[in-house]
């Protein structure tokens, strides 16, 4: 599922489309699949509840990633991995007030 | 912009580049289920969406430009940072598109079967990343 995704986002042009495909949902596909296995329905939707949180702390993050890369140039490295500090931050931010209890 | 595809784009991508990126989406699947185990699905459910393998994507659209400059002998400038502020702004608005997969995932699930979920969830997520993107391209 990653490898079809990252393929679809190498082979579609323009490039700002094919961005979409970096937020696909992959890694939560097979998450889910395997929570439902090995823990039932409710538990993966459980999951998926707080994924609505992990998807606002991703917008946050690529927008910054987005915004420093016009702003600063700094290299594709240094952007996308600085920057995860940012989603850990948004995403429990999320958590503690919104889905925590 | 007319939306293309390009098989052609494969030539400069390597097999352990796609690996590469199995191998960390891999990894987060593990990770986020030890992360549910450990602390509840509430918290591991979070990085579902955690940004796995856009910083791999970024990191080889940076060095395929340079490449490309490379061959051709000219230097590649901001033309690499360019490339990586178009591919962020559209995972921005894929993030809208996985932001309609979860709550759908969330809502649906407890009460239908998990493929068609599943399914449904992922074209959600296609169309609103679509249809936000063909907004901005009307903007």
């Amino acid at each position: 599922m990653v490898s079809a995704f990252a393929l679809a986002g190498d082979v579609i042009k323009p490039k700002r489309f094919a961005g979409l495909f970096g937020a696909a949902p992959s890694v939560a596909l097979a998450s889910i699949l395997l929570a439902v296995k090995t823990q039932g329905r409710t538990y993966a939707a459980t999951e998926a509840r707080s994924m609505i949180a992990g998807s606002a702390a991703f917008f946050v993050y690529s927008l910054s990633v987005y915004w420093i890369s016009v702003r600063y140039k700094p290299s594709a490295i240094v952007s996308t991995l600085s920057l995860i500090s940012l989603w850990i931050a948004v995403a429990f931010g999320i958590w503690i007030t919104l889905l925590r209890g | 912009m007319k939306v293309k595809i390009t098989p052609s784009a494969l030539r400069e991508s390597k097999w352990y580049e796609y690996t590469g990126r199995f191998l960390i989406g891999g990894s987060i699947t593990v990770f986020a289920g030890i992360i549910a185990k450990k602390f509840g699905p509430t918290v591991g459910g979070l990085f579902l969406a955690f940004p796995a393998i856009f910083p791999a994507s970024a990191t080889l659209i940076e060095s395929h430009e340079k490449e490309k400059k490379k061959r051709a002998r000219l230097d590649p400038g901001i033309r690499p940072q360019n490339a990586i502020a178009l591919d962020s702004a559209g995972s921005t608005m894929g993030a809208i598109g996985l932001f309609v997969f979860a709550l759908l995932t969330w809502r649906l699930l407890p009460n239908y079967k998990t493929w068609a979920v599943l399914l449904v969830s992922t074209i959600a997520w296609m169309i609103a990343s679509v249809v936000v993107w063909a907004i901005s391209e009307a903007v």
